[in-house]
């Protein structure tokens, strides 16, 4: 018993110590040693006498373990999980799915006043025959590569070729479908110098009132306003282990906690998950994802993408383009409303 | 919605209180110049030696932006329901509590209608003494029914920007606001009436990148700092110093991010001039029926 009672002392000062920055290996090993003593426990129940101590000191261990299990549900973990899943190395990308749920990708590049942004891809291509325009996010796998997109973090050029890619769509009365996987707006030197804020403060104010009809897809990282300059939409879809938030968790606990090991914590706080978001009535769906996360199956991800996709493009097609840019401009309008006290 | 009037007088105090809990001089952080407490107000809290722009309060503002200091005041009654039970080394319900005392205001925005040189307006004026002037949903709300209220009315509104940006506290709820206010923006501009954006010290993160730098101007006081992200982010992801004035005013202007920088002397005048420009009346064969 003095054993058992000293592995499930570690665990939980473990878990008192830096719990919230526990990432998902150590988690694994913690759910690991808790069914060890769980084990352990259940075969001293069996072999324990009926003395009156003994059964006291076994319920005791029980009430510690349950403790801790609730601990390892409640939802900061659960938060953090999702983030892990959302940035998980194996997630596909934009390439990934418009390879699987598109044909006939021809891309459009430069924002024609200053470079082409490889951190945002924009171009055209055919969605179950129709024509249609897309714009998202790019992250990257190899280092190369991965330097190459800037880790998905676009600088304002990026947020002017999306724009002119949607205008391109505009004029030619195409559907857009924009896929959102960044960490955020990059905060360089050059960004700033080239208006970030302005590139990203018009795209807010032009997609609201683009008369085409548009989806979004959270499909990783919703990473603040670098990820809403290219989100205000007629649908706007979370896939399930997709997280939006309105800074990174880190940044927030760095911020908040003055301490970047709370960032589970603070991605609990914050509320970032398709649920939370679908409660604040902030988003109009969720797109599930295959057991496990959509990096598990790239294939069986991009098919439930797909069918949310033409549900939702065919129900916007059903009323007049005008009906439908007011309903969207009314959705952005009354959403979000937490306050009291009209005058 | 309920309007009421606010006297002279009554609202001009906390400016002034501000700089009294420093006795009755200032240092200048850019001069060092030590300054008469009053001298500074005068100037309309601009050193008078060196020029930098003091900050100043959301009333104080007014005062300097209205004639008479007189105006309406709206939506001065939505208070955060802290939707999200937001609770890190403090409750979000407390700091809201506090920054509610110090500042006599609900939260951080003041919508005011008054006149600027006889020419009606709708103000909006942010505190940045109220958790750093950071927009939650009730700023969000505010803004946009003072930009609603232009729009419907077919008067010019002024945004005067004082904030850190987005109200962490409210999660995504407070990002939600930009697509709301930059979407009213949209109406407003296609209703043809005038916006004039003032980017006054600071203006970072989702208040520049929304209706901060979206005005039909936009106009920066003096050594304001402007940008998207803080410069402590920025050093950190390029790992070097930041150079002399980056992110201020006078950078902005110079990589044509800005209309004008204008003297806080000016800044009336500058908008003034500007909504006479703008003004549709004055236009030949265009209908402006009000
Ligand atoms: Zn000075």
């Amino acid at each position: 018993m003095a054993g058992t009672e000293l592995l499930l002392s570690m665990v939980e000062a473990r878990l008192a110590r830096n719990g919230d920055g526990s990432n998902m290996e150590s988690r694994d090993k913690t759910h690991q040693e808790l069914e060890k003593i769980e084990k352990q426990v259940a075969r001293m129940q069996q072999a324990a006498a009926p003395d009156e101590n003994t059964q006291r000191e076994i319920r005791l261990l029980n009430d510690r373990l349950q403790a801790l299990r609730k601990d390892m549900s409640s939802s900061h973990y659960k938060a953090w999980e999702k983030t892990e899943l959302a940035r998980h190395p194996q997630r596909p990308y934009l390439l990934d799915y418009i390879e699987r749920i598109f044909t006939d990708w021809s891309e459009i590049h430069g924002d024609r006043g200053f470079a082409d942004d490889p951190a945002i891809i924009g171009g055209m291509a055919r969605f179950h025959g129709e024509e249609v325009m897309i714009v998202g996010h790019q992250k990257a796998r190899d280092t190369k590569q991965k330097v190459y997109r800037n880790f998905g973090m676009p600088n304002p050029e990026g947020y002017r070729k999306a724009m002119r890619v949607m205008k391109i769509a505009e004029k030619f009365g195409r559907p857009l479908f924009s896929f959102v996987d960044t960490p955020g707006a990059y905060p360089g030197l050059g960004a700033e110098e080239r208006g970030q804020a302005e590139a990203i403060a018009h795209n807010l104010r032009e997609m609201a009132r683009l008369q085409i009809p548009i989806v979004t897809t959270i499909t990783g990282e919703g990473g603040s306003g670098g990820a809403l300059a290219i989100a205000i939409a007629d649908r706007v879809l979370m896939m399930e282990n997709s997280i939006y938030s309105v800074i990174s968790p880190e940044g927030c606990a760095s911020i908040m906690w003055r301490d970047p090991t709370k960032k589970a914590l603070a991605a609990q706080a914050m509320r970032i998950t398709a649920e939370d978001l679908k409660e604040l009535g902030c988003i109009d769906g969720i797109v599930p994802e295959p057991e496990g996360g959509a990096h598990v199956d790239h294939e069986a991800a991009a098919a439930l993408l797909d069918s949310s996709l033409q549900k939702h493009l065919a129900e916007l097609k059903k009323g007049t383009i005008k009906e439908m840019v007011g309903t969207r401009y009314t959705k952005f309008r009354n959403m979000a409303q937490f306050f009291t006290g009209e005058d | 919605m309920t309007w009421f009037k606010r006297q002279a007088g009554e609202l001009d105090t906390s400016g002034e209180r501000k700089v009294r809990t420093e006795g009755l001089w200032v240092k200048c952080d850019t001069c060092r110049q030590i300054i008469w407490k009053k001298d500074l107000e005068e100037n309309l809290n601009v050193c008078p030696k060196c020029d930098r722009h003091f900050r100043i309060d959301a009333r104080t503002r007014l005062a300097q932006l209205l004639d008479d200091n007189e105006y309406e005041v709206s939506d001065s009654n939505l208070t955060s329901t802290d939707p999200l039970k937001f609770v890190d080394l403090k409750a979000y319900s407390a700091r809201l509590k506090q920054a509610q005392a110090d500042t006599g205001l609900k939260d951080a925005v003041i919508n005011a209608r008054g006149r600027l040189n006889g020419r009606t307006v709708v103000v909006s004026s942010m505190e940045y003494a109220f958790i750093g002037g950071s927009m939650g949903a009730v700023v969000g709300e505010a803004i946009t029914r003072a930009i609603e209220q232009a729009t419907e009315t077919r008067v010019p509104i002024v945004i005067v920007s004082a904030s850190g940006g987005a109200r962490m506290m409210e999660g995504v709820i407070s990002l939600m606001q930009l697509a709301k206010i930059s979407a009213a923006l949209a109406c407003l501009d296609e209703a043809r009436v005038p916006f004039i954006s003032i980017l006054t010290d600071p203006t970072t993160g989702g208040v520049t990148a929304s209706f901060a730098m979206l005005g039909d101007l936009n106009i920066a006081e003096p050594g304001a700092l402007i940008g998207f992200a803080g410069p402590r982010v920025i050093e950190q992801t390029i790992r070097q110093k930041l150079p002399q004035g980056f992110q201020r005013s006078e950078f902005l202007l110079e990589h044509g991010m800005l209309d004008a920088v204008v003297h806080r002397r000016q800044l009336k005048s500058y908008i003034s001039r500007a909504l006479e420009f703008m003004d549709q009346s004055s236009v030949v064969g265009r209908q402006t029926s009000a």
